[in-house]
């Protein structure tokens, strides 16, 4: 294939960053501690709609934020202004918070965290997705999206490829650097389809869908492959009848299972959200400190695991935004809450172990407690099994609508596609499937978890939070699940 | 160089460079703002933000493409980079294929609106929460400065719109976490105005130390406040009033807009963008519409149209994106004074929560209750309400269900965040409505 090195801010992302370090280190301001964390980032979006490419749009970002010390407070000061009287005009701006912000300090936060040390980390990336020319993509779009239409009832039709390339430098005043380099790649394919009284649609990949890598994750993601079963499966969805009512068993496929993970556990476990600092925006927990160690959060069957080390998965990485290194950790195990999703600082305010997962989605913004990679461990059980042990029940697959209150603990959550099994058997197909629950009891009515051959490595794209807001990708990899006694319904029955 | 200088300067020197055969297209936008976070009325993060953009969008025939550019700070390196990524796209234009959709505007319109403010200053601020909140429990996030928006053609026009403005948005926390939501926002930063609001959320937190109710599940009569129903407009603005939405069969409201559904003949909506905090013209140069009717005595209106979906369906363009940025609901008759009295057995719902569609055909909510919200009883608030979940449909809110519309009505302005802090507002009544269902 030719090699695509149309745009001239490619070679921003390969330059190195240490320029701008050398540069601020010659304005660093007199303070306790410092750290300078420069976020370089080139984002490019295909697609394809009705068979008509959409505009190509690209963007790249170049920015620095500034962490200063002084005087027992911690302020920060960002800017897009690279040079090295706007690094130094950055770096008062954070003296001055920092001052400031002493004057009312949070009773109970700590020191800013220092860096342990350097180090390197990059995405594994086997098929780069620079060696495609964008024309080329955009032939390959139109042809997957030509299948999509599987019949005149489908309205409207999408494909899109959208890929990230990020390079960030995080350094500090003791002459540590850490450099890490990534690149995610998430594919969208969706139908629409209408009887001109109601529409319904059918998703592959879209927000729930991302990884890290290049091209070659595509295949794992559904990515051509998928795109006349969205078709057939929109039509299907048209013809169906609604999801029945009632408390049942109820399966819940991988591309489901991402958005149950990521709002009743990922969230709940976020210990910046127990300590409060979430309370005006997304919330607080309905956990509280004293259940880590002894809380049973779901059957024993349930495991969870932070684990930033699968190299394919949206949030690996060796280091968080705090420079704290990462490691793989159960938050539960055999169902028992074992610790939070906090980072250093959040570690230090609470006197609770955690993760390293205080995250900035970008220069512009401090890092927070975030999810990475949070997982539902597999278990034993072959996705035959699974669906031969229902006698009654429904099967939901890929998220199209979430809700849940602001200490995440009553949820509804509602599918695009669904299936009634009976008697060990997958049957009809049926539309508007919701169901609802109490995280607190939900999990506990895990019956059974699929084995590693239904485990699928996804992600959510849109993961909102914090005040300034920052949205993140966020990794999460599941088996399909079993659960039993939910109350499950369509709005419509 | 302040931030009209920078993007004058960018814009004279690209536009003059573009040769006759293509258009090119440069859209601006700069923040300079603080953001003060607030946990426990004390300092959690705070610091300043400053920003440059530049979106490029190059047009030769029907072929184009964009690139948005982080601007570096020295007007001579940003100009090199803004002809690189050019160079990049002329280079990429001659692969792709036309577009039947493009649009732009071809007709040359100028504005500028600057609006200067007082914003009073750090120590203030910080002052300010000691003094008035001292001793509560104060969540939120202050974000104040500056934000302008640019753009400029080449076939000669040039709009500008700059803005100071604040937004403090906080919530004060009592037993259980049980809270009261409070905002303030402007151009003029008065600490009295401040300690005036949080005096009445102050108030109103003693209220909610009472032990919670939960009601039982199923239909109610209940009176949401305009940030209640701030947040169910906020989910219908997202491809309810979309042209490309509605002609795809996509809209919640389909069927309103198909005319086999009304709602209430006391609901009216506007696009009322005069006043708006958001820029007055769109990406590709469109000056937009001060009004756009979207639903006039309980009728579809108009839709929300954007460029391309005005090409693409032969509409006129009245929108930068396909969703409100400054909503209106018209006022009714009813008085705010007397809301719980008309009220009198029911629930009182100062703000819901994350509302999404449980069906999008039959535009059906789902979302939770949160903040200051009460049990009512003879037209008194007697408990505060356990967080309850709702799921009801729009035509029933707003439609057989609604009994009545506040006279006032509340500009809520969006505090928003993400990557740059949000134009958004809308200005909203209360509603009374019977029939709103409970589910869990």
């Amino acid at each position: 294939m030719q090699c695509r090195r149309d745009s001239a801010t490619l070679g921003a992302m390969d330059a190195a960053l240490d320029p701008i370090l050398t540069r601020f280190r010659s304005v660093s301001p007199a303070c306790d501690y410092w750290t300078l964390r420069v976020v370089a980032t080139r984002e490019e979006r295909l697609a394809v709609r009705q068979d008509v490419p959409e505009p190509v749009a690209r963007s790249q970002g170049l920015g620095a934020m500034i962490t200063v010390v002084v005087d027992g407070g911690v302020g920060y000061g960002a800017t897009s202004d690279l040079t090295a009287d706007g690094l130094r005009h950055a770096a008062g701006e954070a003296r001055d918070w920092a001052r400031l912000s002493a004057r009312l300090p949070l009773a109970d936060s700590a020191p800013l965290p220092r860096l342990g040390g350097s180090g390197h980390y990059a995405s594994p990336v086997a098929d780069p997705w620079d060696d495609v020319p964008a024309a080329d993509m955009l032939a390959w779009l139109a042809a997957t999206a030509s299948r999509l239409r599987a019949g005149e009832q489908i309205v409207d039709w999408a494909t899109a490829l959208y890929h990230r390339a990020q390079q960030v430098l995080l350094a500090d005043a003791d002459g540590h650097a850490i450099e890490q380099q990534f690149s995610w790649i998430a594919p969208t394919l969706r139908a629409v389809a209408s009887d001109g009284t109601m529409a319904e649609s059918r998703t592959v990949g879209g927000a729930n869908a991302v990884r890290q890598g290049g091209l070659e994750q595509l295949d794992a993601l559904g990515f051509p492959d998928q795109a006349d079963r969205v078709g057939e499966e929109a039509l299907a969805l048209l013809a169906a009848p609604p999801c029945p009512n009632g408390v049942t068993d109820l399966l819940l496929m991988p591309s489901q299972m991402v958005l149950q993970i990521h709002e009743s556990i990922g969230h709940p476990l976020e210990l910046d959200r127990i300590l409060g600092d979430e309370r005006n925006y997304a919330g607080t927990s309905f956990v509280t400190p004293e259940m880590f160690g002894s809380y049973r959060y779901g059957s024993e069957l349930l495991n969870v695991t932070f684990d930033p080390q699968r190299p394919e998965q949206a949030i690996s990485y060796g280091w968080d935004d705090d420079g704290t290194p990462a490691e793989r950790l159960h938050l539960i195990r055999d169902g028992i809450l074992q610790r939070p999703l906090g980072g250093t600082l959040s570690q230090a305010r609470s006197g609770l172990p955690g993760t390293a997962n205080s995250r900035a989605c970008d220069w512009n913004r401090p890092p927070i407690d975030r999810m990475a990679n949070l997982n539902v461990e597999p278990g034993t059980t072959p996705f035959s099994e699974l669906v031969k042990g229902i006698e009654y029940g429904v099967l939901m697959d890929t998220n199209r609508s979430w809700s849940i209150d602001d200490s995440r603990n009553k949820f509804q959550f509602g599918c695009e596609f669904g299936r009634v099994i009976r008697d060990g058997e997958v049957g009809e197909v049926v539309r508007d499937c919701n169901y609802r629950g109490v995280s607190a009891d939900f999990w506990r009515n895990l019956a059974a978890v699929g084995d590693a051959d239904n485990f699928e490595i996804l992600g959510v794209l849109n993961c909102g939070k914090g005040e300034p807001n920052q949205a993140v990708f966020v990794g999460h990899a599941s088996p399909a699940c079993l659960f039993s006694g939910v109350d499950v319904f369509s709005e419509t029955s | 160089m302040n931030a009209r200088t920078r993007f004058d300067a960018l814009a004279d020197a690209l536009l003059a460079e573009t040769p006759t055969d293509e258009v090119l297209m440069l859209g601006y936008y700069a923040e300079a703002s603080d953001f003060v976070r607030l946990n426990h009325a004390r300092v959690r993060q705070a610091g300043h933000v400053s920003q440059r953009e530049l979106r490029l969008e190059l047009v030769t025939g029907a072929r184009h493409a964009s690139t948005d550019l982080q601007l570096q700070g020295d007007l001579e390196a940003d100009l090199a980079m803004a002809r690189g990524e050019l160079a990049a796209l002329r280079t990429l234009l001659p692969e792709l294929p036309e577009d039947p959709y493009l649009d732009y505007a071809e007709t040359v319109n100028d504005s500028e609106s600057v609006i200067i403010g007082t914003l009073g200053d750090r120590v203030n601020w910080l002052d300010s929460v000691a003094d008035c909140a001292g001793d509560l429990d104060l969540v939120g996030l202050l974000a104040s400065g500056t934000q302008a928006h640019g753009f400029a053609n080449s076939l000669g026009q040039r709009n500008w719109h700059a803005a100071d403005s604040f937004n403090f948005d906080w919530s004060l926390h009592g037993a259980d976490n049980r809270a009261v939501k409070g905002r303030y926002a402007g151009s003029d930063w008065q600490p009295a105005e401040l300690a005036a609001r949080i005096a009445v959320a102050r108030a109103r937190l003693d209220a909610l130390a009472r032990p919670p109710v939960t009601p039982v599940t199923g239909n109610h009569r209940a009176y949401l406040a305009p940030s209640a129903l701030g947040e169910i407009m906020g989910l219908l603005g997202w491809g309810g009033f979309s042209l490309k939405a509605l002609r795809t069969g996509q809209s919640p409201l389909q069927r309103l807009a198909d005319g086999k559904l009304t709602l209430s003949s006391n609901v009216s909506l506007e696009e009322a963008r005069q006043g708006s905090p958001a820029p007055g013209f769109s990406g590709v140069g469109y000056l937009l519409p001060p009004s756009v009717t979207l639903v006039d005595g309980g009728r579809f209106g108009d839709a929300l149209t954007g460029p391309r979906s005005g090409r693409e369906y032969g509409m006129p363009v009245n929108a930068r994106m396909e969703m409100p940025e400054a909503l209106a609901m018209a006022p009714g008759e009813l008085p705010e004074a007397d809301v719980l009295a008309t009220l009198g057995d029911g629930l009182y719902l100062s703000d819901l929560w994350y509302c999404n569609y449980s069906d999008r055909n039959s535009c059906r909510i789902t979302g939770m209750s949160r903040y200051a919200c009460f049990v009512v009883a003879g037209g008194e608030l007697v408990a505060p309400l356990a967080p309850m979940r709702f799921d009801a449909s729009v035509y029933d809110l707003l439609g057989g269900g609604l009994e009545g519309v506040t006279r006032e009505r509340e500009w809520l302005v969006d505090a928003s965040s993400y990557g740059q802090r949000s134009t958004s507002a809308q200005r909203l009544p209360g509603i009374l409505v019977d029939g709103f269902p409970l589910t869990l």
